[in-house]
């Protein structure tokens, strides 16, 4: 891939036979132990491997609860039972697989607002950044599908609300929908299709992911200053000090895992969807789940339908110009005083967001979502574009060793472990 | 500017949240569980007197369809000896088949079969009970709540608060009263403190001494024969009937986190240890001079 990837030298017979027909002991060397990462990277950077961790968690329990699941409208609720009840360890493979959705999304948003923060998805890493916005379009798709599959209430009526926004679009609208639902109404051909995509598309993601790692592997990973690796000094192997750095953090995220699944494993659900599906009875607010809040928000603020569906296509696809959006030539939040600000605005306008999603859209609700819809895309039209313009940077460092040793300095000569990120400290 | 707007807006909707969940139907006092918390146990004398008024208060009207006889001497439940669930099993006919004739046929019932449903089908119960059928009661305190509202439903994390369900059903069981002077209550509906919309279908299930408890050796009933304490019972009752595993997910729990908590920590060292090779870990950057040149 890049010039350090020839460093992998086979020892023995077999070894060296094998690596000239099929390099692939070479490819891991190159990518996973010799590959250099810059050495202030700070715990914001082991994301990627807890998203790794999640994902295959993911599929590995998904694969068990299929072994079980029937998707039948008349079966499913009953089945999951089934498996909560009567499987040995169902339970926590279920709860594992309802709440590592939750925890795969928490972790994917630090990993994007992380990226926001660091400028990551500048160049030279657009085609990385627009691979990981595909990573997210295909989890919403996927975590949406697999919320129907307990065929509960709000499964029943959160795909009945989110299949009739495709009926918005012109002319095609009401095929799409009819192909969707397999008929006339949600019913069973719907979770049949639904449960089959839902197994297909976190393949999928495992391979948008090999291609999203593949292009982090060409320019190498951004890092807290936004300035690129200059010597070998700026740089530690990935292998050991990544690698363990990455293992501990995906650890202490299972603690934070197991704490939902063991002691809240229904708080992030909906107690609506412990009912069997009932197309007769519609719950009292139909409320997708909470990482869908936002565009759920930005959905409902517009009047119209068909505004709201693109403007809530449009709050994510808006992302895919950022690179262009963002005038500014300094990577790193940490030398842009003034973004550093609206950045911080924009998360609180997010999670605000979020809130006004859970709430029924009525009186100041849809007001409140509309001046938050407003500025979330001025933040991207506006705030970025011009900002790169007015705005002074501080000084950057020449190289990222000369800019650890200004923490060095600050730790008073001891090496400063954590208690060297000012500016995460909001 | 934008700023500052933003903050007000968010001062407003945080301060109006409460007011608008309090505009509703009223909050159920939070009560004390023996299930609740990280190391939270069952009381098999609860959930067998909960069982007891289940079966003869609500089972003429409720199922609970997902439960099986045998799972009611199974460990972390009521613990009944496997004699008794035996012998209750056998008091239910159940109807089996077809028989080598092709003939439906009827049968006491076995540990592994289910509870048999009050009404042979959802249609029938529908019309025995004035239009609405009876809900099945396998999973009542998970399939309902209340509103929590902000800043409630942050600090119910840190404090483990999951039993809004069964403080609902407590609530809801002893919230029947007297419509307060001008609400018309409609035909076939009854008022209720706690239902949503304060109209409910079920009439009063419950008055003080309906059920009898087992006696202790001084000849009293084990607890008070309340409708407060009848409510209590057949609700724990139903959480486990609803969470079966409860207790099973809480111990293994405490045995995952704490294997994580000292997997952790170990890590943590090897991690300082590695690193400190190429002379410790230093993370960021340094912190830019706050003035810069004009």
């Amino acid at each position: 891939m890049s010039d350090h990837s020839t460093t992998y030298v086979p020892k023995s017979a077999f070894g060296k036979w094998f690596e000239s027909r099929l390099p692939i002991a070479g490819l891991v060397h190159s990518s996973f132990i010799a590959f250099p990462v810059p050495r202030n990277l700070t715990y914001f950077w082991t994301f990627g491997a807890i998203l790794v961790f999640m994902l295959v968690s993911q599929i590995v329990t998904g694969v068990f609860l299929a072994m079980y699941y029937t998707p039948n409208a008349a079966l499913a609720f009953q089945s999951v039972e089934h498996i909560m009840r009567d499987v040995n360890y169902g339970w926590l493979i279920r709860y594992l697989h309802a709440n590592g959705a939750s925890m795969f999304f928490v972790a994917v948003y630090v990993h994007i607002f992380r990226n926001f923060y660091y400028g990551s998805y500048k160049a030279p890493r657009e085609v990385l950044y627009i691979l990981g916005v595909i990573i997210f379009l295909l989890m919403m798709a996927t975590a949406f599908m697999g919320y129907v599959l307990p065929w509960g209430q709000m499964s029943f009526w959160g795909a009945t609300v989110i299949t009739n926004l495709f009926s918005a679009i012109p002319v095609v609208g009401e095929t799409i929908v009819h192909y969707l639902w397999g008929g006339y109404s949600v019913g069973n051909p719907t979770l049949n299709r639904f449960f089959s995509l839902h197994y297909l598309l976190p393949f999928m993601i495992v391979g948008v992911v090999a291609l999203h790692v593949w292009a982090l592997h060409v320019p190498g990973q951004n890092n807290p200053t936004g300035i690129p690796i200059k010597s070998g000094k700026d740089a530690v192997p990935f292998t050991p000090y990544a690698t363990i750095k990455d293992i501990f953090a995906v650890v202490v995220f299972m603690l934070f895992f197991a704490y939902w699944v063991f002691y809240m494993p229904n708080y992030l659900g909906h107690a609506d969807n412990y009912i069997p599906a009932n197309p007769a009875v519609t719950p009292s607010h139909i409320v997708p789940e909470w990482y869908f809040l936002p565009f759920y928000a930005i959905l409902r603020a517009i009047p119209d339908k068909l505004g709201g569906v693109i403007a809530m296509g449009a709050a994510i696809v808006i992302w895919c110009f950022m690179p262009w959006l963002d005038t500014s030539k300094v990577r790193s939040t940490a030398y842009r005083p003034l973004y550093k600000q609206f950045f911080w605005i924009f998360v609180a306008v997010c999670i605000t967001l979020g809130w006004l999603g859970s709430r029924p859209a009525e009186g100041w609700y849809v007001i409140a979502s509309q001046i938050c819809t407003a500025y979330y895309f001025a933040h991207f039209l506006i705030v970025l574009p011009v900002l790169g313009f007015v705005e002074r940077p501080l000084p950057l460092p020449n190289s990222i060793l000369e800019s650890v040793m200004g923490v060095q300095k600050g730790g008073a000569g001891i090496p400063a472990g954590a208690a060297s990120e000012p500016q995460t400290k909001g | 500017m934008m700023k500052r707007t933003l903050l007000i807006a968010a001062a407003v909707l945080g301060f109006s949240a409460p007011v608008f969940a309090a505009g509703g139907t009223a909050v159920p006092p939070q009560l004390k569980w023996s299930f609740q918390g990280p190391f939270g146990t069952f009381d098999r004398a609860q959930l067998q007197r909960g069982f007891k008024v289940y079966r003869e208060v609500c089972a003429s009207c409720h199922g609970l369809s997902y439960v099986t006889f045998r799972n009611l001497s199974q460990p972390g439940g009521p613990e009944f000896s496997e004699a008794q669930v035996k012998a209750l099993a056998a008091e239910y006919k159940i109807q089996d088949g077809p028989n080598d004739a092709g003939d439906m046929f009827e049968r006491p019932g076995r540990p592994a079969d289910r509870f048999p449903s009050p009404f042979p089908n959802e249609n029938a119960a529908a019309s025995a009970n004035g239009g609405k059928a009876p809900p099945d009661l396998s999973l009542m305190p998970k399939a309902r709540t209340y509103e929590r509202g902000f800043p409630w439903f942050i600090t119910d994390v840190f404090r483990q608060y999951s039993e809004n369900g069964a403080d609902y059903l407590v609530a809801l069981l002893t919230g029947y009263e007297e419509a307060p002077a001008g609400f018309q209550v409609p035909e076939g509906g009854h008022y209720n403190h706690y239902f949503p919309g304060n109209v409910i279908a079920m009439p009063k299930p419950l008055s003080d001494g309906q059920v009898e408890y087992p006696k202790n050796e001084a000849g009293q009933p084990q607890a008070p024969e309340t409708v407060e304490q009848y409510a209590r019972d057949v609700t724990a009752f139903l959480m486990w009937t609803a969470e079966p595993h409860l207790e099973a997910r809480k111990r293994l729990g405490f045995q995952v986190m704490l294997f994580l908590l000292v997997l952790s920590g170990l890590l943590y060292f090897t991690k300082k240890k590695v690193w400190a090779k190429v002379g410790g870990e230093v993370e960021g950057h340094a912190t830019p001079p706050m003035t810069h040149n004009p």
